[in-house]
């Protein structure tokens, strides 16, 4: 089992046309900072300054970090995290 | 159509992009809003060439993003603005109107716009196949128009919602199903769907397009009014797209002349207190609101706990000089039976939530009582029946004879009157 991060089509480019990332931390923080280590493009499309950019939301799991601890969240083996942009509905 | 429209662009970054069926710049995943060449448009639009077109949301056509035609939803829009006298009375202002898109056809709310625009577009890109995640109405709009277009539909709902928009829903032949979640966990997985399918979501990757519907409420407002801005508008939020685009309807006709005066009219949000993130966002002085997670509101329609547009509809309440705030369960039968009783308008729970939003923005004093204020009723009252049923007494029933009913409403009927003579 591994923590893998699904990465939304539009951001295949940055990822190296990959469609699962397979990455190494105990929260979402370190396991995107990981994701970037691999794939440095992605950096300033999912963070600016340091914070997470507001329309991208993140779940570990299907559930939304902002109901769990945001990017303290700890996660595990088998953990799946998802990148699903958030600018959609109403 | 519109020889007008010259791309899209960022709402965060400014990046630009070509029209094609995408939300979000790959930058940041900022909105993206349809760019229009406002200079070319000077003196081509004019208050003639729309006086003499069809009165439905098309007479402004040009500022709408469609490259030919319109070929769904022809018949849409052009709803009343009444001047709401009695309803003034009750609330204690002077200068009262009702935007009616109650009535607006097909599917009575404000969302037959947005749908129209969407299908239209959906249609320009060759796309057969439409869906939508919906708090209700959109789902009958969407269901509606793409039966009478001939296109396909998923049409994705959280369970729970009121029978008769889930009804109003699949009597059109729509495929709609019902998630077990609330309405921010439908639109996640409409968002994943559209991502991976490339299907034409109205409110995921149609919604620039979709959302620019909305504006021909804000136009038929201005042009009803005689040209003119009000000063003061209330409007229920739930994405948080619509006021947004009043406004910038509003703002539109003022950079083309359609309008002279300046703009300065002041908008005001309206939610239920059980799903209120913008609403308390502007009270709190948050820049960003915070998304609600499990919405508790008898007004499913604006039940959105993470709504898309939520920081920009904030932002315009606080740049306008308006305000926001929310209304109870109770208050929100209130305001739909003041509605009904002084105004003869039965408008859905979202329509009560704007009411009583209204009547306390007013007593707050954030509304003056002697400035033209204008409340955006924005769906039908017969979608949501079972939100007023316990505030009703159901009907008395008596024997169906003249001495029973004079008995009920107690007449004596032992008083013989003289019979009117035959001619
Ligand atoms: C009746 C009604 N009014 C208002 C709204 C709010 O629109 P928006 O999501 O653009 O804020 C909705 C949205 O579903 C609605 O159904
Ligand atoms: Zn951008």
């Amino acid at each position: 089992m591994a923590i893998l991060v699904e990465i939304p089509p539009p951001l295949r480019e940055a990822a190296g046309g990959n469609v699962h990332i397979q990455v190494t931390g105990t929260t979402v923080g370190e396991a995107l900072t990981d994701l970037i280590r691999q794939h440095p493009a992605l950096g300033t499309k999912l963070f600016d300054n340091g914070q997470l950019r507001p329309y991208i939301n993140v779940f570990v799991n299907d559930e939304d970090i902002r109901y769990l601890e945001e990017l303290q969240t700890p996660i595990q083996d088998g953990t799946t995290i998802a990148l699903i942009p958030a600018v959609a509905g109403g | 159509m519109s020889h007008f429209v010259r791309g899209m662009f960022c709402r965060v970054c400014g990046k630009r992009y070509p029209i094609s069926p995408i939300n979000f710049c790959t930058e940041d995943f900022g909105p993206l809003e349809v760019d229009y060449d406002y200079d070319k448009l000077q003196g081509d639009l004019t208050r003639q060439t729309i006086a003499t077109r069809a009165w439905n949301m098309w007479r402004y056509r040009e500022l709408l993003p469609l490259e030919d035609e319109p070929r769904v939803g022809l018949a849409v829009g052009g709803t009343p603005l009444i001047r709401a006298d009695r309803l003034a009375e009750a609330l204690g202002v002077r200068r009262l109107w009702i935007k009616n898109d109650a009535v607006n056809y097909p599917t009575l709310s404000f969302k037959d716009r947005v749908v129209a625009v969407a299908l239209s577009k959906a249609r320009e890109f060759g796309m057969s196949t439409v869906g939508c995640a919906s708090t209700g109405n959109l789902a009958n709009s969407v269901a509606a128009q793409a039966a009478a277009a001939g296109l396909e539909t998923f049409i994705l709902v959280p369970a729970d919602l009121e029978r008769t928009k889930i009804f109003g829903t699949a009597v059109y032949g729509a495929k709609v199903i019902g998630l077990k979640g609330t309405y921010d966990e439908v639109n996640r997985v409409c968002t994943q769907i559209a991502l991976k399918y490339g299907w034409g979501f109205v409110n995921v990757n149609l919604r620039p397009f979709y959302a620019e519907g909305s504006k021909t409420m804000g136009f038929e407002i201005a042009e009803e009014l005689g040209w003119r801005f009000p000063q003061h508008v209330v409007c229920p939020m739930a994405g948080g797209a619509l006021i947004g685009k009043i406004y910038k309807a509003f703002r539109e006709l003022h950079l083309l002349g359609l309008v002279d005066a300046p703009l300065s009219t002041r908008m005001y949000g309206a939610q239920a207190s059980g799903c209120n993130p913008i609403s308390a966002c502007v009270k709190v002085g948050r820049e960003r609101h915070k998304p609600v997670k499990q919405p508790n509101t008898i007004c499913k329609s604006l039940a959105i706990g993470d709504p898309a547009d939520g920081y920009f509809a904030a932002k315009l309440i606080r740049e306008t000089g308006g305000w926001a705030d929310d209304a109870t369960d109770e208050e929100i039968v209130e305001g739909m039976l003041l509605l009904a009783r002084t105004e003869g308008i039965f408008a859905e729970t979202a329509g009560g939530v704007t009411v009583a939003v209204a009547r306390k923005l007013i007593e707050q004093g954030r509304i003056p009582r002697n400035e033209e204020i204008v409340l955006c009723i924005t769906g039908n009252g017969l979608k949501t029946q079972d939100a007023v049923f316990d505030a009703l007494e159901s009907p008395p029933v008596i024997a169906p004879t003249l001495a029973a009913f004079e008995e009920f409403v107690g007449l004596r009927s032992s008083v013989v009157q003289p019979a009117p003579a035959l001619a």
